[in-house]
């Protein structure tokens, strides 16, 4: 099982690492693009919301502070367009965490759905400010310096860049389940009172786990900005971000490691599919709600769980019919 | 020599008076008995002692420490275990992991992050507390698949893990069947044999009666006597106090 599971990562792995060589045209490299975007986002909302339970509607805030710290640093320090632009990717990380210390001190001092609502609530007042102040460029946004990259192979870097945040997010994601805090942070998603009652700290926990999150958040709110080459408030601090990650980690599977890959790979890519074959922006929205409904119905705890209860229970099932036949096998030969 | 000392803790929720200069003396080494009608204020004392409720008025010392007011966590930290009255576990949580959560470290919570689960010798520890208790075969199994009885034990266990001084534990003997409550009886006896103070919530009056080395009767969130169990059981205020309170309690007290 354990061989069998490493063996589909790296087949995952290699198949998003040559999905570039293969298929060359850019109108899908872009969908892979924006895809690998929403993967790390999923994964890395998934290593706070899915291992604490507390979830998180706010998360557009990082994506944004982000994208902003990308915008407002190239074109303010008046940088060469290009690769040196990338520099930028771990900046806008850094800041989403740094902004998501405050938010997280207050938002995590409530539990559950109110907590929900404060991410929303404080996620509102980001977007509104960025809306409503000048150097965000307001309403009609900000451009960045234009890379003039050839067509051909335009997309190439921000995949690779994207594939990179998307191994960073598994791989801390994976850490932190193995580690300590990540014992406390499921140990809070079970019985929070409990939890503290048993020494753990589970303020601490939760702001660290939080603003961790934020970080690969921001990375591809910096990296989103620099690959479409203008950004508007409106659409980096998108409800629809918020609750999109949250749906794909859902989907995929709450609280496991496949789990948000999975979601945003399927989520994402046909979102993105849509929008190119119907020029229809909107239309993936009643899609999606009607794929939510199914899978609240037939599955609500995810994809993931979904299959592997199926496989334990199928290969229970051939254990027992093992089990019948020797007995059987043994009663005939006596 | 008392090791956790409660001297005139009061609390209210709304109009009412769930504690009311409520006192009480634990020795240490001892197994302290805690008693009274439903809604007398053990559980709300259970909960001013751990730091999960601030008492409006009063203190709580343990040995010559003031900890009033200190958070849940700092009490556990400090050597005061507790059980609730109706288990909690973490039922996503492997038995295993459940142990490991209680496993106190000197450790900044910056190198928790960096740092694995548990060492060899924390998993070693976690092992045999459970076998102390005689779950061991059941510490890979999730937990939430665990009996009433078998997540008493498990909770027991992982109060264990921090070696606490005293152990408060809220109705160890309730829902659970009769071998069960003397193998936990049989356990208390033993870690207080290795020095442990326990004070006990219970119900159960035999199980009270024969295991504790003195009885505090709670009512109207007030100690009203204090005594041996055989003073506790021949003093009329008591039979008074559970009159008031449930019938069903007052045989167990006055047949005894």
């Amino acid at each position: 099982m354990r061989h069998w599971s490493r063996a589909a990562w790296a087949l995952g792995l290699a198949a998003l690492a040559l999905f570039p060589v293969v298929v060359t045209n850019p109108a899908y490299t872009t969908i892979g693009v924006f895809t690998l975007i929403y993967m790390a986002c999923a994964t890395s909302w998934n290593m706070f919301s899915g291992y604490t339970g507390y979830i998180a509607l706010g998360s557009a805030v990082s994506y944004g502070v982000g994208a902003y710290t990308m915008a407002l640093v190239s074109i303010h320090a008046n940088m060469a367009p290009g690769a040196s632009m990338f520099w930028l990717v771990p900046l806008g990380g850094l800041l989403a965490t740094l902004v998501a210390l405050p938010i997280g001190a207050i938002a995590l001092r409530v539990r559950r759905h109110t907590f929900v609502v404060i991410t929303i609530a404080i996620f509102f007042v980001f977007q509104l400010t960025a809306i409503n102040v000048g150097f965000t460029g307001s309403t009609s946004g900000l451009i960045l310096p234009f890379i003039s990259w050839n067509e051909s192979y335009y997309n190439l870097p921000f995949y690779y860049v994207g594939l990179s945040l998307v191994i960073f997010a598994t791989i801390l994601s994976a850490v932190v389940r193995r580690s300590r805090f990540g014992l406390q942070m499921l140990a809070i998603r079970d019985d929070e009172d409990r939890a503290l009652g048993l020494g753990v700290r589970t303020t601490a926990v939760k702001l660290t786990g939080f603003a961790l999150a934020q970080f690969t958040i921001g990375m591809a709110g910096a990296l989103y900005a620099m690959f479409v080459g203008q950004i508007f408030p409106q659409f980096v601090f998108d409800p629809l971000f918020d609750v999109s990650i949250a749906l794909m980690a859902f989907l995929g599977g709450l609280g496991t490691l496949v789990g948000p890959l999975l979601g945003a790979l399927i989520l994402e890519s046909f979102q993105q599919w849509l929008t190119l074959s119907f020029s229809n922006s909107s239309l993936y929205l009643i899609l999606f709600g009607a794929l939510f409904l199914v899978v609240i119905l037939f599955m609500p705890q995810g994809i993931v769980v979904f299959v592997r209860d199926r496989v334990t229970r199928r290969s229970a099932r051939e254990k027992a019919a093992v089990a019948a036949a020797e007995t059987t096998l043994a009663g005939s030969g006596a | 020599m008392s090791i956790l000392s409660v001297t005139g803790v009061s609390r209210a929720f709304g109009g009412v008076q769930a504690l009311q200069a409520c006192s009480l003396e634990v020795d240490e080494g001892s197994i302290a008995g805690l008693i009274g009608p439903n809604g007398s204020g053990k559980t709300t004392l259970f909960n001013v002692v751990t730091g999960y409720v601030r008492a409006d008025q009063g203190a709580v010392r343990f040995r010559d420490e003031d900890i009033t007011g200190l958070r849940p966590n700092q009490v556990f930290a400090r050597g005061i275990g507790r059980t609730f009255q109706l288990t909690r576990i973490f039922e996503r949580l492997s038995v295993l992991e459940n142990m490991l959560v209680a496993t106190q470290r000197q450790e900044g919570w910056l190198r928790g992050l960096t740092r694995s689960k548990s060492s060899a010798e924390e998993v070693a520890t976690a092992l045999e507390l459970l076998d102390f208790v005689g779950i061991a075969e059941l510490a890979e199994l999730q937990a939430g698949a665990l009996s009433y009885g078998q997540r008493k034990l498990l909770e027991l266990a992982y109060v264990l893990v921090a070696d606490p001084q005293v152990i408060l534990l809220d109705e160890p003997a309730g829902g659970v069947n009769l071998t069960l409550i003397n193998r936990i009886a049989e356990k208390i006896r033993a870690l207080n044999a290795q020095g442990k103070t326990f004070l006990i919530v219970e119900h159960n009056m035999e199980f009270v009666m024969s295991l504790c080395d003195r009885v505090t009767v709670m009512h109207q969130g007030c100690n009203l006597v204090s005594g041996t169990p055989e003073e506790v059981r021949r003093d009329p205020k008591v039979l008074d106090a559970y009159l008031g309170g449930g019938e069903e309690e007052f045989e167990g007290v006055a047949g005894a």
